[in-house]
């Protein structure tokens, strides 16, 4: 860690919080688990767990339907988890926070609900080379629904994008720009205000993936000034199987429904349906309550323990875990960009990553190894796969030091 | 859990040193393997005459378990004939998915019952079988990519 006084009273703080984390407790294979697969999906503190197992011992009910006791405790739940979220990011109005699955489902909706009503042939979609695959594959889909072109902005050898080549690709006929904020395979953070402010200029929507960003770093969609902003709970403490789509109300109110059945319609007749307001038009069917209660709670554990603070530390964390790969002999980080956030994607000229993930796993250090859905960017690199440590305010050194003393491990068994 | 099971000498050495790597002149029969969970990636070459396999090599970027399986493989093979080599791979394949036990395996299989350890591995079955799987897509048909993942 860089100075030392920052170091001990950072570090006292990353160990109390981690005490709130159970099954940072337990072991692997015997071994203390270390768990650095954070961009994977990040653990739950108990106060979440908690949340979700009092909803359904106390509350559980279907929301918005009933006049019964319970129902309206559920949809008061349920609604106070939406402006939890919506004060999170800073969104001007609860009707612009759209309970999903996650960022898949939000990135889906978009291309879905708002890009094929405004693609054509002659219009385009600007994304980046660093996408994850949720980010790329819908809208393939709906160019070739529509007729419209796909276009992507390079990276260079750092893994940055390419900053005059993007400016040369957005045009008058980009609709659409769509980029992660922080890429998962690489860590490196997008500056997407800019890019929206050069969609705007642009007249094309600014879409930002955020998936790995709401958990490294404070994130405000007003200050971004982007249209969408997409996320999971899973990734930031909170439980799978919901997330948020955010979304600028002007341009929601214009969007088609996407998905059509309960709570997302006023009046039905065989004639004629009416749509329900925002955000219920895009939340069809029963929603994943418990899922929206606990990642209300996972909100409310993110304020108390500070996303500036939570920034700060994981930066020296970074550098910390830098400076100790940097000394493993044949060891070549994919992803130098100065502005990183939490990753560190690595490979050996000699081991494959497989290889090493196995010997880490039997160390109990959890990391991912694979191609973390973002083939693209192997094949920039030409690597077949990385290993990607990925980390959280509750990593601490040691959890690096371990990881370093395993990837000795690896190198003694592999090499010679 | 023990490593040692997985990353047996034998396969540690045929991980770092296979055999039979290369481009097989005057092969006809050739597949390549896939799998893009992990970028294992493998072609294979055979020299099949009167129904025998007469060579095997292969040329191929993967881990140890799939670089040590191809390179096992590809040794086991020559003198086969096909009828014999698609029993080996039942035999492998039975071998990966706990059908049998190393103990169960054929006596002339002696060597490859090394890779018996993986099967405890689950997430890394597939490195080993995926050489097996191209064998079979070899012999099948002329040119064709499988894919494992
Ligand atoms: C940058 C990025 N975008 C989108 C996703 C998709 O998230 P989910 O699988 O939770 O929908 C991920 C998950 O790995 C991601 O890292």
């Amino acid at each position: 860690m860089t100075t030392r006084t920052t170091t001990s009273s950072y570090l006292t703080k990353a160990h109390q919080l981690r005490e709130d984390f159970p099954i940072l407790g337990r072991q692997v294979h015997g071994k203390p688990l270390v768990y650095l697969d954070n961009a994977a999906t990040t653990q739950k503190p108990a106060s979440v767990i908690g949340a979700i197992g009092r909803y359904y011992e106390s509350a559980n009910a279907n929301v918005h339907r009933g006049v019964h006791a319970l129902s309206q405790e559920a949809t008061e739940l349920y609604e106070g988890a939406r402006a939890k979220l919506r004060d999170f990011i800073g969104a001007a109005s609860e009707q612009e926070i759209i309970f999903v699955r996650g960022a898949t489902e939000a990135l889906n909706l978009i291309a879905f609900a708002y890009g094929r009503s405004v693609l054509k042939p002659g219009r385009e979609v600007l994304i980046t080379a660093m996408e994850h695959h949720s980010n790329i594959v819908p809208w393939q889909m709906v160019c070739q629904q529509t007729g419209a072109t796909l276009r992507v902005a390079p990276i260079d050898d750092r893994g940055q994008l390419i900053w005059p080549e993007f400016q040369k690709l957005i045009t008058d006929k980009t609709a659409i720009v769509a980029a992660t904020h922080v890429s998962n395979a690489l860590g490196t953070i997008n500056p997407v205000a800019e890019m929206a402010a050069l969609a705007h200029r642009h007249g094309a929507v600014m879409i930002v993936d955020g998936a790995q960003a709401v958990s490294h770093m404070p994130v405000n969609v007003a200050e971004i000034g982007c249209d969408f902003y997409a996320f999971s709970g899973h990734k930031m403490f909170g439980p799978m199987g919901v997330g948020v789509l955010y979304g600028r109300k002007a341009l929601l109110e214009t969007m088609p429904p996407w998905q059509g059945g309960g709570d997302m319609i006023r009046s039905v007749t065989f004639e004629k349906t009416t749509y329900n307001d925002l955000p219920y038009k895009f939340e069809a069917g029963t929603p994943d309550v418990a899922g929206a209660v606990g990642l209300g709670a996972a909100v409310d554990y993110l304020r108390a323990a500070d996303m500036t603070w939570i920034e700060q530390y994981e930066h020296e964390l970074l550098a910390y875990g830098e400076s100790l790969l940097s000394k493993v002999p044949g060891l070549k980080l994919i992803g130098q960009t100065e502005r990183r956030a939490a990753v560190l994607s690595f490979v050996f000229d000699d081991i494959h990553p497989h290889d090493a993930g196995t010997v880490l796993d039997t160390l109990g250090v959890a990391v991912r190894t694979g191609h973390h859905c973002a083939q693209p960017v192997m094949d920039r690199f030409d690597v077949p796969a990385t290993i990607r440590a990925s980390l959280a305010f509750y990593n601490t050194p040691s959890d690096l030091d371990a990881l370093a003393s395993g990837l000795g491990q690896v190198i003694k068994m592999f090499r010679g | 859990m023990d490593l040692s099971e997985l990353y047996q000498d034998l396969i540690l050495d045929h991980g770092k040193r296979p055999r039979n790597v290369g481009e097989l002149p005057g092969h006809n029969r050739e597949a390549e393997g896939f799998n893009p969970l992990c970028g294992d990636k493998l072609t294979l070459y055979l020299r099949v005459d009167d129904g025998k396999v007469k060579d095997a090599k292969f040329v191929g970027k993967g881990c140890a378990i799939c670089t040590a399986s191809a390179s096992m493989m590809t040794e086991e093979l020559a003198g086969h004939s096909e009828a014999e080599a698609r029993e080996l791979f039942t035999r492998f394949h039975d071998l990966m998915t706990g059908k049998i036990t190393d103990e169960q395996m054929p006596e002339s299989m002696d060597r490859l019952s090394a890779l018996g350890g993986v099967r405890r591995f689950p997430m890394r079955v597939k490195c080993a079988t995926l050489p097996w799987h191209t064998l079979i897509a070899a012999l099948d048909h002329e040119h064709q990519t499988v894919k494992t993942e």
